[in-house]
């Protein structure tokens, strides 16, 4: 996070008050107007784009409360009651409640084996000496340059000879396998800013490389596997192309962001509008939570990539 | 430290490594080979050569999806990057300066919360809340208005030289607010006793923007530009459920990913679909290049 962002507010307005008697640089030209005038528009600027942000989301949480013709009639009006059925409806009519659960045991399962894989790849990587170090590590580092739609037909086939097409356990390792390059990538080079000498008092003191390693570097990598973790969380939650390709045939075990879309292109005139905005309602409120919580780590998290 | 390394350290890159080349790796060098081939899933592939990419260069769907790609390629980093450099110019330097401290407009860390917000949600996600915004009779939200007052309803995505714009402005609606993360992040190491001193010379906001934030942030918006590039090349999620029928209509917003996922799922030419992936690869590398190639220039030190 940058520092500013931790200071309060300043107390005045500059923009609204234009304080003649606020500080300026000795020796300036009078800057205020110019001032008043950007931050001004600034202001607007700001202001509207975060209304083209919150509107629609705003929009679809009303609109998940409203029955059919009220949705076509006043788009823009509250509804007349909340009506909770239309959720009870997406969660078991429309399977979104077997979905998110899909995608909750997927996202787990996928994000702890990322994490052990790529953090003991990583660390081995990075910490020790030994022939075809450099070589492995540019293995991992190359997937980071491809796209997945070149691998997209060998890579149906592979899952699909190795018995692991409509599984989850293959949605898994294969979400592991893609998030490997960048969490490797990443992780190394935090193991190798640790200080070196905790670990060889560790050794000195009899400590077998293993449990050097998941007792003594991994808490002390906690920061770096924390912004990594997010990463993949949120890359791995929000993938679409994979599961559609690997569980098509299997409903039973779709993830949320193929149900929900699904329910979309399929509605047809008929369709039950209501219980698509309630699905989408179930979607989206969940993550509105976890990221005003996690907002700091979240930002730092998916940042973390374009830092050097 | 060297006793029993060698047991540990093949112990712990056994696992990794073996499923990385078996999911990752061993597909891709398969793509290659299958795209030589006019493998269709029953039989055994045969050896074509160059068929599938001579093909390509026929494909009239192919050379729509690939033009496609470049006013994406174009248009989502500049109006990306520009409304980004803007926001966040203001939400870190843009109020006034007090004591040597540069501020941000009052509010700046309520609009970082809230623009970042679409990020975090699946582009799916966001695809389907769009198909509603974007819903050409009184039910959307944006024709919902319209209609009040009595106007044409747009038809955001039925309209052929419409629909990309239309799926262009919701990419561009996710993605400002990770750039301004990240620009803020950039400017925040730029240290104040550079502004301080412009500002000791006269400069105006638009001059420190312009002359001091800019040069500064140059290998950050190096690697914006890299990222929405790469972006640009992939767009499957958003296409396949936003657009008409999968890049419609007519093909007016189809993208290589749609037409690799439909010849190789829907019609199962897979040697052909993978004609197609090795020909994304190599634009996204030659984008990949040339981008850094071109933008390389002294970076400043501070």
């Amino acid at each position: 996070m940058n520092p500013q962002s931790t200071l309060p507010p300043p107390a005045a307005l500059p923009p609204k008050t234009g304080d003649p008697s606020a500080p300026a640089g000795p020796g300036r030209k009078d800057p205020r107007s110019e001032v008043r005038l950007f931050a001004g528009l600034g202001h607007v600027a700001l202001a509207v784009w975060a209304v083209i942000v919150i509107v629609p989301i705003l929009w679809t949480v009303l609109a998940a409360f409203k029955n059919t013709s009220e949705i076509f009639s006043s788009p823009w009006t509250l509804p007349a009651e909340l009506r909770w059925e239309n959720f009870s409806r997406a969660w078991t009519k429309a399977n979104v409640g077997r979905y998110f659960l899909n995608s909750v045991i997927v996202v787990s399962c996928s994000t702890f084996l990322t994490m052990l894989l790529g953090s003991m790849a990583a660390y081995v990587l990075a910490r020790y000496r030994f022939w075809g170090n450099r070589a492995i590590y540019y293995l991992f580092v190359s997937g980071l340059a491809f796209p997945v739609f070149l691998a997209l037909v060998p890579l149906f086939f592979v899952v699909k000879n190795l018995g692991l097409l409509d599984t989850h356990t293959g949605v898994v390792l294969v979400y592991t396998a893609y998030s490997l390059p960048f969490t490797v990538f990443f992780l190394a080079a935090f193991f190798k800013t640790l200080p070196s000498s905790v670990a060889e008092a560790g050794m000195i003191d009899g400590c077998s490389h293993s449990r050097l390693f998941f007792q003594v570097m991994m808490p002390m990598a906690k920061p770096g596997l924390i912004s990594v973790a997010i990463f993949n969380i949120i890359g791995q939650w929000a993938q679409y192309q994979l599961p559609l390709v690997l569980l098509s045939n299997a409903k039973d075990k779709w993830v949320l962001t193929q149900g929900i879309a699904d329910i979309s292109v399929n509605a047809g005139y008929e369709a039950d509008w209501s219980g698509l905005f309630a699905a989408l309602t179930i979607a989206i409120l969940p993550m509105i939570i976890v990221y005003a919580v996690f907002q700091r780590q979240i930002q730092a998290g998916l940042t973390s990539g374009a830092v050097k | 430290m060297r006793h029993g390394k060698y047991p540990f350290v093949i112990g712990f890159l056994f696992a990794p490594v073996a499923l990385y080349v078996t999911f990752v790796i061993w597909p891709y060098a398969q793509a290659f080979q299958i795209s030589m081939t006019n493998w269709r899933g029953l039989s055994a592939p045969q050896w074509v050569g160059f068929d599938n990419y001579r093909r390509l260069l026929d494909d009239g769907a192919f050379w729509k999806a690939v033009q496609h790609h470049g006013v994406l390629l174009l248009a989502l980093p500049l109006i990306t990057i520009a409304i980004a450099l803007f926001f966040s110019f203001l939400l870190n330097v843009g109020g006034r300066s007090s004591g040597g401290q540069r501020q941000g407009v009052w509010g700046a860390k309520f609009y970082r919360v809230v623009f970042f917000f679409p990020q975090v949600l699946a582009v799916a996600i966001i695809a389907v809340l769009f198909q509603m915004v974007y819903r050409p009779n009184e039910s959307g939200l944006i024709n919902g208005v319209l209609m009040k007052f009595g106007l044409e309803p747009i038809l955001f995505l039925i309209k052929p030289n419409l629909a990309l714009w239309s799926i262009l402005a919701v990419l561009v609606w996710q993605a400002v607010g990770f750039y301004v993360v990240l620009f803020s992040a950039g400017m925040a190491s730029i240290p104040g006793e550079i502004y301080e001193a412009a500002e000791m010379d006269g400069a105006t906001k638009v001059t420190l923007f312009f002359r001091v934030t800019l040069p500064l942030l140059w290998d950050t918006l190096q690697v914006a530009w890299v990222y929405l590039g790469i972006a640009a090349f992939d767009c499957f999620a958003i296409v396949a459920v936003l657009s008409v029928d999968g890049g419609g209509p007519d093909g007016a917003t189809t993208v290589l990913a749609m037409e690799i996922y439909r010849n190789a799922f829907v019609y199962s030419k897979y040697g052909y679909a993978s004609a197609m992936g090795v020909a994304l690869f190599f634009l996204t590398l030659t984008f990949a290049a040339l981008t850094l190639r071109l933008t390389k220039r002294e970076s400043v030190e501070y």
